[in-house]
Parts: structure tokens; C-alpha cells; sequence
């Protein structure tokens, strides 16, 4: 990409500032960065959230979200100072020479609409073409995005196609006017990574083909490293550090840098599976559905004492309604689940009070996983009084134990409202509510997902830490192979409904596996930036389709 | 207490005088027997008599005192409106929040009496229930109660259903709370603000009902001053030019605008919405 790049600057941002409220308060959030993007290049801004990476991608285009203002420095686009210019001469700029591509496509789009009558909308509004021009361009680059049935796909609507085929939909809707510069917002972080790949690819070739800049946002060091020529790290609005990609991953100089980079390994060793014991619990040919649309099929694993069993695959294939099977919220159709040997009423509301106290469960989204107007006292004591009979002092005294056993101070959390907390917080809080029931098994639903990386580490480590001090057996439901490699003893994989893969940590990481195993192994990036190419090149060699995703 | 003067203070003008207003009626309609010159159904002086030092605000069509009366109507109008009021909501959000967390045929059968409910006049139903069973202050109440209930019965089942979804109620069923403990401790609290918003504007409209089915005549009953039989009662006088019928008109008027301010503010409050 750098070879045919020209040298001239496309984009120069200095001094940024902006500008948050709160309240009625203005708090700066970015404080004075420089980004400076030349033709055909891309630009990688990278960072946890807060880090203010989507607030300067928006800033490229002049604009600021709801809530924030542009407070200070100079944006220049293509020599037109974007702060001074009026609001009429920066609409026409947007989606005609700088375009924007969001993390969800799927909120982006209008349902009401079909994909090619809104590839269409930006260039007739901005008058470059015409509806029936701008459909010939629209199939071209669905064609280059590599979506299926190119001639056909825009005349469906968005519910119609799957999420990764959408997240290239609004790509090639953002390159109908052949912008000079695209923002890309996390374009891929809600996808599975078997779609993902494909998507990354898409981006990446069509990017390159038509010389466009770029800046990628994304918390992904990985992913960036894989798309970009030059990566900046940001933290709380600063700039951390900046390098050309291969420098920077190659040999990162700041620690935060390195901190994004480890890799994730703290377990060394698998625990010794015990030989006769009966497991803690143990699902039995389980099938079931949703109405008539069947979603598992004679599903079996067992869990034992202190072990984590890792549930993976992509999204749809029965991952968390095995757990809703579980905990009795959806009975099955035919199989049961077994408790230390001994069978588990299907429906939660025939089991009694113990055994449902001896399963707990932890959520994705630990900001829906709390009634937002309950104290943290009664979030967590609320189970310990509940099943315990703890109550007054005793409950407190339980509850500040608790608190102290998942790291947060108890007399400075313990009357607060979710609302006060940060998400890593916030699930601290659920692991505890979990605890105080005293569990045995703790079913935990992809509890990293919605968290920063270093964030989720901390939340892996705990509830390492827990485990081995309370001898809890996790079922650990995650997409993320890094947090499979990081904290599981055993792996079931699963497709469509069915265990395709069962078997120890290592067993799993270890060729020969399943095809899918493989396929769901190779795809998740990793930090070399020639992975993607590479692979490319492998799966074709192969003659295997990139990627899964259906229609 | 500190926090609510302070809370009251950053209030917008509108709502500084929706409160005053609402606490002046509240005021009127407790110390009504003190502060009225004269006795609810006293007749003082001859028919329609104009405005004098004595009689203030005149006598109306018996020779009573249209003040006191004005200031009685207070205490039974609004007293009335806020009873019912209490009542539809209580009625109308317990069985809301119920149909929402049950769901399944609970939820369908309450529902669809409600659509049977809604779907006659609400004014011309009323009329039809109050003339059979016959017009007594008990009646009345019950009569508007039960069909502005189907309002807050919408409301509140709309507002829950957003809130059962949540993982944290799933989180309480999982523990084995029962049905009532879950919806007061994990429903109601998130439910409270646009309940209470439509609290304001429901006592409105009741308010609103009764004046218009005492107007009609089978609402608040003789002797009881009423605001809206004050009205009717006295509707000749306007064709003389004479305004006083329609102070209670106006203060019906004035309550109401006060009442939507203050809930307009309330609503600002709780969705965070910007003016």
C-alpha cells in the first residue's frame, strides 16, 4: 500500500480537543492529539474504551456525537479547514469525500429500506449520479466485496442478509461516491470470527484497489495489525504511542502498549480430571427448541469439580440455550440434566430452593444483569438473606466479605447504585451476587465480552482465583478463543445445535481436530501482520471457502 | 430534606408555579370550613346576587354563597379526582405489572377485557353504568376508577414489558423469588417514573370526567358544591354577561395546566430529555 501511496497529506488534525458533557460540566476528553493521514493510507487508532479513538474518528469528519464539542486545534481536510467551514460545506463533504462506517450495521441500515436504494441515496443527494449509474457501481462493488449473488443481494432488504454480509453492504455503501477517506468504527467487533475474516478481507482489498485512506478504529490490536500501515495507541484522550504497524507490533515501546500485546495465558496446567468421581453435573442427550424451531440435538458433556469447561462456537449454534437448558429456563425436549448424579427437574420453578441455589449464573452485560435502582447491599445480599436466612448484621457482614473477596473496598462500594460503577465493576458485583449463594457450578455467559481486554483479564483472573479458593466448576460460554486458551480444562465445540468437538485443553489445541474446530482455530487473528495474507493464501491453496456465514 | 430544596430550587419556572398552585389547592381544600365566609349549603341572601363586599363572588341560582361554595368544591372535586385517581392506578398497575410478568393466557385475558373496555366512549359508558346503578359519590368513583384503570393498565404493562426482559429479573426467577416479591423490588422501582408522570396527567382527566358527568348531571349530587354542577347551575348568568359561572370552569382550568407542569418537569427529570 505505502509504494503507491502519494506523499501529499490528506488529512491533518493538531492540537485536537474535545469536549464531553457531563451534567452541566465540560470535561475535556481528548487532549490535544495530533493525526496526521496521508493519500491511500490507512491509520489504525487503537485503545479501550473512554480511550476517545471513536470521538477522533468522528472528528475527521468534523462532527461531534451528542454531548461533545470540537474545543480546540485544527482539522484540515484536503486543505479545507473543516472547523471554520459552515455546516453546508462539510454536509456536502460527508458521504461524498469522507465516509463512515459503524460498528453495527445492522442499526445503521433502514429496515425499511432495500441495501441498493440506500447505496444509491448518497450519490443522487449529493448529485454525482444517477439512481441507475450508481446501481451498476453498487453490484461492482458488492461484486468486489465478494457477497453472494452481486446482481441480486441490493434488492433485498437488510433482515434478509446475515450481519457479516451487511458490515460489507455498508462498506460498499460508504465507497459509492469513491470517498477520499472512510472511517471504519469497529467495523468487525460484533461479528463471529469466522465472518470477521471474510469482512477484514473485503475491507481490506477494496481499500487497496481504489486508493482509498482510511482510519480503523478498533480495541483489536490483532485485527488493526492486519489492516493497517501505521497504528496509533491512545489512552484516556492522549497519545500513547505511534508506529508503523510492523515497527510497533514488532517491538512495542511503551508498557500500556506491551499490556494490549501479552498474550493471554495464566493457566499452565489442566486440572487432573478426576477418574470415577460423578460429575457435578452432567447434560444427557439434550434436546430441545424454540417452539418448532429446533435449536440442540442430543447435546452431552459433563462437568466436574473444580474444572472449567469452555462452551464455544458462533453465534446461533445453541451455546447459551444449553445454559438456559440448564438452569431450567427452557426444558428440553428430550435428555435431562443431572446434578451430582441425580436428575434436575426441567423447569426452574419445580426445583427447590437448594438446587437452585447450587447453580449460579453470570451475564454478557453486566448493565442489564443489575436493576440499576438497587444497592449494591441489597444486590448481594439480597441472595445470601434469601437462601442463607442471613439477615441485619450478619447479612451486612457477609456482604462486605464479599466485597473484599472480589477486590473492591466494602465501605466505599457497598451503598452505591450500579450506575455509579464501571463495567468491570459492575460485573465484579455479579460474580459476587453469584458467590453469595454459595454455589457449586457457575454457568458464565461470554462475561468477557462486553469488557475491555485488560479489563477481562482482571475478571479471568478472579474468577481463577475464586476457583481454586472455593472450589467452584465453571461453565464458561465465550466465542473467544484467547479466553478458551487462557482458562479452560476441557472445550466443547459447538455448530448448528451439536457438540462437534469434546476433549481437554490440550486435546483441542492439538491437530487433528474437527474441520470446523480448525477453521474456528485459524481464524482468530493474531498479532503477525502478514497472519491474514498468509492464511488468505493457505485456505485458497486449500480450495476451502473463506468463511461460514449463511444466508 | 436539604436535597429536596435543593431539588426544588433547580426547578423551571413553570413547575415553581405548577407546585405553588397545587399546594394552594391542597391548602384551600383542608381548611376549607375555615377560611369559606359562609356554610357549603347556606343560603344567604336572595338568587344571583352581584358582587358585593359581603358576598364576594355573589350567590348563585339558591341564594348560596359562590365563594364557600368554590372553596367546598375544592375539598370535593379534587379530593373525588385524587381518590379515583389512587384507585385506577392501583387497580390498573397492579394488573399491568401482572399481565406483563406472567405473560402467557394471564396476560391475554386481562388484555382483551381491557381492548372490550377501551373500546366504548369512556364518557358514554360512564353514563350508561352511573344511570343504572344510580349516581352516589361511591359510585362515581368506582364508575371512573375502573375505566381510567384500562389507560394505566396499558401503561404499566408496556413499561414492564421492557423491564421483564432484562437479565436481572431473569436473575431473581432463577433464585426462586416469588411473583411478588419481583414485582416489587425488581419492577416497580424501574417502573415508577413514567407511572408517576401519568399519575399527574390521569388525575387530570378524572378530574376532567367528574366536573363533565356532574356538568351532565349524574356526578357529584346536590347539595354538594362541585365545581362542575356550578357550572350548569349557574350557566344563565353568563348570558347576562355576568362571568362568575365560569370561575369554577377556571379553576378547574388552572389545576390542570399546574398538575401537566409539574408533570412535564417530572417527565424531563426521569427520561433526561432536554427542553
Amino acid at each position: 500500500m505505502t509504494e503507491t501511496a502519494q506523499n501529499d497529506v490528506l488529512l491533518e488534525m493538531r492540537g485536537l480537543r474535545i469536549e464531553g458533557r457531563a451534567g452541566d460540566v465540560w470535561n475535556e476528553i481528548v487532549h490535544g492529539v495530533d493525526v496526521t493521514l496521508r493519500r491511500g493510507e490507512v491509520l489504525g487508532l487503537i485503545g479501550e474504551s473512554g480511550a476517545g479513538k471513536s470521538t477522533i474518528g468522528l472528528a475527521a469528519m468534523g462532527f461531534a456525537r451528542d454531548g461533545c464539542r470540537i474545543s480546540g486545534g485544527t482539522i484540515t481536510f484536503d486543505g479545507i479547514d473543516l472547523r471554520q467551514a459552515s455546516e453546508d460545506t462539510r454536509r456536502a463533504l460527508r458521504g461524498s469525500r469522507i465516509a463512515y462506517v459503524a460498528q453495527s450495521a445492522a442499526a445503521g441500515f433502514n429496515p425499511a429500506h432495500k441495501l441498493i436504494d440506500q447505496f444509491t441515496e448518497t450519490p443522487e443527494q449529493h448529485g454525482i449520479k444517477s439512481r441507475g449509474d450508481s446501481r451498476q457501481d453498487a453490484i461492482e462493488l458488492y461484486r468486489r466485496l465478494q457477497l453472494p449473488d452481486p446482481d441480486t443481494i441490493g434488492f433485498r432488504y437488510p433482515h434478509q442478509v446475515s450481519g457479516g454480509q451487511l458490515q460489507r453492504a455498508m462498506t460498499a455503501m460508504a465507497m459509492s461516491c469513491k470517498p477520499d477517506l472512510i472511517i471504519f468504527d469497529e467495523p468487525t467487533t460484533a461479528l463471529d470470527v469466522t465472518t470477521q475474516i471474510e469482512v477484514l478481507a473485503a475491507i481490506r482489498d477494496v481499500v487497496e484497489q481504489f486508493n482509498t485512506a482510511a482510519i480503523y478504529v478498533t480495541h483489536d490490536l490483532a485485527v488493526v495489525a492486519q489492516m493497517t500501515d501505521r497504528i496509533m495507541v491512545l489512552r484516556y484522550g492522549n497519545l500513547v504511542e505511534e508506529n508503523n504497524t510492523r515497527s510497533m507490533v514488532a517491538a512495542p515501546a511503551e508498557d500500556y502498549t506491551r499490556a494490549l500485546l501479552a498474550v493471554r495465558s495464566f493457566r499452565t496446567e489442566e486440572a487432573v480430571r478426576p477418574g470415577d468421581e460423578t460429575p457435578i453435573l452432567s447434560v444427557e442427550n439434550v434436546t430441545a427448541a424454540y417452539g418448532a424451531v429446533p435449536v440442540l440435538k442430543n447435546v452431552s458433556f459433563d462437568i466436574y469439580k473444580k474444572r472449567t469447561v469452555a462452551v464455544v462456537g458462533e453465534s446461533g449454534s445453541g451455546k447459551s440455550t444449553t445454559a438456559r437448558v440448564i438452569t431450567g429456563l427452557l426444558p428440553p425436549k428430550q435428555g435431562r440434566v443431572l446434578f451430582k448424579g441425580e436428575p434436575f427437574p426441567a423447569s426452574y420453578k419445580d426445583r427447590s430452593k437448594d438446587q437452585l441455589r447450587r447453580t449460579q449464573m453470570i451475564y454478557q452485560m453486566p448493565d442489564t444483569a443489575l436493576n440499576p435502582k438497587q444497592r449494591i447491599r441489597d444486590v448481594i445480599g439480597r441472595p445470601a438473606g434469601f437462601y442463607l436466612g442471613l439477615s441485619g448484621k450478619q447479612r451486612d457482614e457477609r456482604v462486605r466479605e464479599l466485597l473484599s473477596l472480589i477486590e473492591m473496598e466494602p465501605d466505599q462500594y457497598i451503598d452505591r447504585l450500579p450506575t455509579e460503577l464501571s463495567g468491570g465493576q459492575k460485573q465484579r458485583i455479579c460474580i459476587a451476587r453469584a458467590l453469595a449463594a454459595e454455589p457449586e457450578l457457575i454457568i458464565c455467559d461470554e462475561v468477557t465480552s462486553a469488557l475491555d481486554q485488560l479489563v477481562a483479564e482482571e475478571i479471568l483472573k478472579l474468577l481463577q482465583r475464586l476457583q481454586d479458593e472455593l472450589e467452584l466448576s465453571y461453565m464458561f460460554i465465550t466465542h473467544d478463543i484467547g479466553t478458551v486458551r487462557a482458562i479452560s480444562d476441557e472445550v466443547v465445540v459447538m455448530l448448528q445445535g451439536e457438540v462437534v468437538e469434546h476433549g481437554s485443553r490440550s486435546e483441542m489445541f492439538t491437530p487433528p481436530h474437527h474441520e470446523y474446530t480448525d477453521l474456528l482455530l485459524s481464524s482468530v487473528p493474531e498479532m503477525d501482520p502478514d497472519w491474514l495474507t498468509n492464511l488468505l493464501a493457505a485456505r485458497k491453496a486449500a480450495g476451502k471457502a473463506i468463511g461460514g456465514a449463511g444466508n | 430534606m436539604n436535597d429536596t430544596m435543593k431539588l426544588l430550587a433547580s426547578a423551571p419556572l413553570t413547575a415553581k408555579f405548577g407546585i405553588v398552585v397545587v399546594l394552594a389547592y391542597i391548602i384551600v381544600a383542608i381548611f376549607a370550613p375555615v377560611i369559606a365566609p359562609y356554610g357549603e349549603t347556606e343560603i344567604v341572601a336572595f338568587e344571583y346576587e352581584p358582587w358585593s363586599s359581603e358576598y364576594l363572588l355573589g350567590t348563585d341560582n339558591l341564594g348560596r354563597d359562590m365563594l364557600s361554595r368554590l372553596i367546598y368544591g375544592a375539598r370535593n372535586t379534587v379530593g373525588i379526582a385524587f381518590v379515583t385517581a389512587m384507585l385506577a392506578f392501583l387497580l390498573g398497575g397492579v394488573l399491568g405489572l401482572l399481565a406483563a410478568t406472567l405473560g402467557g393466557w394471564t396476560d391475554q385475558l386481562l388484555s382483551r377485557a381491557v381492548d372490550v373496555l377501551m373500546a366504548i366512549p369512556q364518557l358514554i359508558f360512564a353514563l350508561l353504568i352511573l344511570t343504572i346503578v344510580g349516581t352516589s359519590v361511591p359510585a362515581v368513583i368506582l364508575v371512573i376508577a375502573v375505566l381510567d384503570s384500562t389507560r394505566v393498565f396499558r401503561l404499566a404493562r408496556a413499561v414492564a414489558m421492557n423491564i421483564v426482559v432484562q437479565d436481572f429479573v431473569e436473575v431473581a426467577k432463577l433464585r426462586g423469588e416469588g411473583l411478588w416479591w419481583i414485582i416489587r423490588h425488581e419492577l416497580l422501582p424501574n417502573a415508577m417514573p413514567p407511572l408517576v408522570a401519568e399519575f399527574g396527567l390521569r388525575f387530570c382527566f378524572v378530574f376532567l370526567t367528574i366536573s363533565a358527568l356532574s356538568f351532565l348531571g349524574l356526578g357529584i349530587q346536590p347539595p354538594t358544591a362541585d365545581w362542575g354542577s356550578m357550572v350548569r347551575d349557574n350557566a344563565t348568568l353568563i348570558t347576562f354577561g355576568d362571568i362568575t359561572p365560569l370561575l369554577p370552569a377556571a379553576a378547574i382550568a388552572l389545576l390542570t395546566i399546574a398538575v401537566n407542569f409539574i408533570v412535564d418537569w417530572f417527565l424531563q427529570k426521569a427520561s433526561g430529555l432536554k427542553e
